[in-house]
């Protein structure tokens, strides 16, 4: 019950058995990306006979992959009220990185990583830190740390990619379990996010600085350190991603996942967070970076070009968000 | 003329305004007092058709009027100048002037030079000077309340409504705005003036009247009586609220539990006061007498203040309210809404907020048994009236969410609480539970300070009273002075204030 009192979710009364639970449920805002994640496959499976096969599928959870990962940071952000914009910038830094340190300094895969990762909290720091100590916009602090990181990896590589040996490839292209690595990561990830916001003390007061600022000084939250620590959450979960996408791609990319801050905050929203921040649930960021995916994979399955996919996604996302707004405003 | 007959206002749960009739002659100023919550912003809200009326009428001239905007009042020569200006602070003067109402040129385009003109002319009636080119931000406050005044009367205006305007200025800038107000007199302009500084009053004001809980109770020449019995005539009635008897917390001396010297804040002189174990110590002042601001800057919510403070007889630096709270010192908003409350938040997740820490297991992790154990105890105590504790905190009623604001303060083990306004709006059974409460924490030894704007609140139950004044302590009341009359006088600046 912890995340329902957090998130205030559950306002009305206790859910009783079964029908109380579905009752919760649909009362959630990630309920409408749910619905629409579900009905999106069963139309798909009819006109495509390839799409409901446990390969497609589990290439769709590798491919969402990286945004979801990302999108994990991005909920720690908006939970706050806050925006990262950098993070795009933040996976390319670090695959540079680790494939810079693997191919000209002979580090083993995982202290490249290690370092990557550390490197990618503290690039998000840096945003954190200017955002907390001086109050400036986050949109802004983070539009700057857009540009910083990603041209230190292009300085770094010359603009070029920078290989790696197959060997490195492991992480991005093996399964444990049945299940591809990244999707193993992926879920580690979400596993690990839903024990801080619903499990520690900091969780809470992440949905507090969120809920209303104020307040949570006047309560005796540190609100600065808070908003320092998600930006640095942000910038690793950043990294991480940097890390499976560099030993996917067997290289590090200076010029990777441009545009990818914008998918993370569509999952975040599309999840059910608000944007103003103190609402809002990790699982629902989950829900909707497989709505994402799926949509990407049945659109192409369909046929679609992708100049009209485009079109599609955008009309899909407004229609999600405006389907959350009324629903929240009959509530009332 | 300008004249209100027999208006009556309800808001739910109460009546406002109860059959109130006034009326304001061109050129007289015409002062209107009461304690808060008298009616007087109601009052004046009606004019500029902010409210309408529920029954009664508004008449101009003998013509009955009906405005239901700020709009068609100032169209029919009503205007009126809030305690909170209403300026755009990055548009210069003129531009603020002119909002909304610019003039155009031929072509469709600003004609600055004539709004100048037409600025620099209305200045100059009325005598006053501020820069007209300069971001309204960047003027002092008297200016800006210039600014407003020019803004008002620039076009028709028959009726100016002034609302504390005095609250926020310095002795020599009341001067300076009793001789704008004079001008205005002399141009034909009736005035209704708002204050609780009487002492302005009897210097400014032709007719005086005072409202009461809602009802208008008397009228007449400022000459007819003295501020002995405009006081008397404001809180008039006797305290009907019942409080709890109180301990005699000021006759036993208890050590002080929080001694501090020398606060100083921006506007502020130093402040130095003590509270003791065990005493509930009252904070009474006006509007602008700075006693938020002053706890504010004790808790450390503006780390940049100067102050020596001795907790439990240990000097201790308060630089934020996390710190603040960690030595045991709470500090419960005035403003629910914006200060105090999580409002998306369950009630549970509002109460528990500053203590989640400490609801934990070995490894550190929150244990919902041990929140829902809090909250459901804090229920219980405060008698918090609702189905459930995850029930949204947005739902309650005022009386219930303060409970719930106590009820986290409560639940963090504070040895030392400050209220600010703690029975702001809220219903009368409320405001008796959150009394005795208030004495019971007393009794347990705690120190409590309450500010309060209501004045039968702060006699009926403090021990002590500090009266503030424009960011300083003007007088100490203990025992028998803790009386309206005494609290007024110095409130408003009498016996050498």
């Amino acid at each position: 019950m912890g995340e329902a009192a957090a998130t205030g979710a559950t306002s009305r009364e206790e859910p009783a058995g079964l029908v109380g639970l579905a009752k919760a449920a649909v009362g959630r805002p990630e309920f409408v990306s749910f619905v629409a994640l579900i009905v999106l496959m069963i139309l798909t499976s009819f006109m495509n006979e390839n799409f409901f096969t446990a390969d497609n599928l589990l290439n769709i959870t590798r491919q969402v992959s990286t945004t979801g990962i990302i999108a994990v940071g991005m909920t720690f952000v908006i939970l706050t009220g806050g925006i990262d914009l950098s993070v795009g910038a933040i996976v390319a830094l670090a695959s540079t990185l680790m494939a810079g340190m693997i191919a000209n300094m002979g580090f083993p895969f995982w202290a490249a990583a290690l370092v990557a990762i550390f490197g990618g909290a503290l690039t998000g720091a840096v945003s954190g830190f200017f955002i907390a100590r001086f109050a400036l916009p986050p949109i802004i602090v983070t539009l700057a740390m857009m540009e910083i990181p990603r041209g230190l990896g292009l300085i770094y590589t010359n603009g070029y990619p920078l290989p790696i040996d197959r060997e490195f490839g492991f992480i991005g292209r093996e399964y444990v379990l049945g299940l591809p690595i990244p999707t193993l990561i992926m879920l580690i990830v979400f596993a690990a996010a839903y024990f801080v916001l619903n499990r520690l003390p900091i969780g809470r007061y992440v949905y507090a600085v969120g809920g209303n600022e104020d307040a949570a000084i006047l309560s005796g939250i540190r609100t600065a350190r808070i908003k320092l620590m998600v930006y640095a959450i942000s910038g690793f979960t950043a990294a991480i991603a940097g890390m499976i996408q560099t030993s996917r791609l067997l290289s590090g990319q200076p010029n990777s996942a441009i545009g990818v801050e914008l998918d993370a905050i569509a999952a975040v929203v599309l999840g059910g967070t608000a944007i103003t921040g103190g609402r809002g649930h990790i699982v629902g960021t989950l829900i909707g970076a497989l709505l994402l995916g799926v949509l990407n994979n049945s659109l192409n399955m369909i046929g679609l070009s992708p100049y009209s996919q485009r079109v599609v996604k955008g009309v899909i996302l407004l229609i999600a968000v405006l389907i959350g707004y009324l629903r929240k405003r009959n509530s009332r | 003329m300008l004249e209100m007959k027999h208006i009556t206002k309800r808001f739910p749960g109460i009546v406002a305004l109860n059959d109130v009739s006034l009326s304001l002659k061109r050129g007289e100023v015409h002062a209107l007092v009461g304690e808060n919550g008298a009616g007087k912003s109601t009052l004046m809200k009606i004019l500029s058709g902010v409210y309408q009326a529920d029954e009664g009428e508004l008449l101009i001239d003998g013509k009955e009027v009906h405005p239901t905007r700020t709009r068609e009042s100032e169209k029919l020569g009503i205007n009126i100048i809030f305690q909170e200006f209403s300026l755009v602070p990055e548009l210069n003067a003129y531009e603020n002037i002119f909002l909304g109402r610019e003039i155009r040129t031929r072509f469709g385009t600003l004609d600055s030079r004539s709004m100048r003109r037409m600025a620099r002319e209305a200045l100059d009636r009325l005598d006053m000077y501020f820069p007209l080119d300069r971001p309204v931000a960047d003027l002092t406050v008297a200016e800006q309340q210039s600014v407003e005044i020019v803004k008002a009367t620039i076009f028709k205006c028959n009726f100016l409504v002034l609302d504390e305007p005095t609250a926020t200025l310095t002795p020599r800038e009341v001067k300076k705005l009793f001789e704008v107000i004079e001008r205005l007199k002399a141009l034909g302009v009736g005035c209704f003036f708002i204050s609780h500084h009487l002492e302005e009053i009897f210097e400014i004001a032709d007719t005086v009247s005072v409202l009461r809980d809602g009802c208008h109770v008397y009228t007449g020449p400022v000459s007819d009586c003295t501020q002995d019995e405009l006081i008397s005539k404001m809180v008039g009635r006797e305290v009907t609220q019942a409080f709890p008897p109180k301990r005699g917390a000021a006759e036993k001396a208890e050590p002080p539990i929080m001694e501090v010297r020398k606060l100083r804040f921006p506007g502020s002189d130093e402040i130095s006061f003590e509270v003791r174990r065990g005493e509930i110590l009252g904070i009474a002042g006006l509007v602008g007498a700075k006693r938020t601001e002053s706890f504010l800057a004790l808790i450390g919510r503006d780390p940049s203040t100067e102050k020596e403070v001795l907790f439990q007889g240990k000097p201790i630096q308060l630089r934020s309210p996390h710190e603040a709270l960690s030595h045991g010192i709470g500090y419960l908003p005035e403003d629910r809404k914006r200060t105090g409350l999580f409002l998306p938040f369950s009630i549970r997740s509002n109460i528990v907020v500053s203590t989640v820490a400490r609801l934990t297991n070995k490894f550190g992790m929150v244990v919902a048994r041990q929140e829902k154990a809090l909250s459901d105890r804090f229920i219980q105590r405060m008698r918090i009236r609702t189905t459930s504790d995850l029930k949204t905190v947005s739902e309650l009623s005022g009386g219930n969410q303060q409970k719930v604001i106590i009820a986290r303060w409560l639940a963090s083990n504070c040895k030392l609480l400050i209220f600010d306004e703690p029975t702001r709006g809220i219903d009368v059974g409320a405001k008796a539970e959150i009394y005795v409460m208030l004495q019971e924490l007393a009794a347990q030894g705690l120190g409590v300070v309450v500010i309060s704007s209501d004045l039968p609140e702060v006699i009926g139950i403090c021990d002590r009273v500090l009266v503030m004044r424009y960011g300083s302590i003007r007088a100490t009341l203990t025992g028998a002075d803790i009386n309206s009359e005494k609290i007024m006088l110095y409130a408003s600046g009498g016996e050498n204030g």
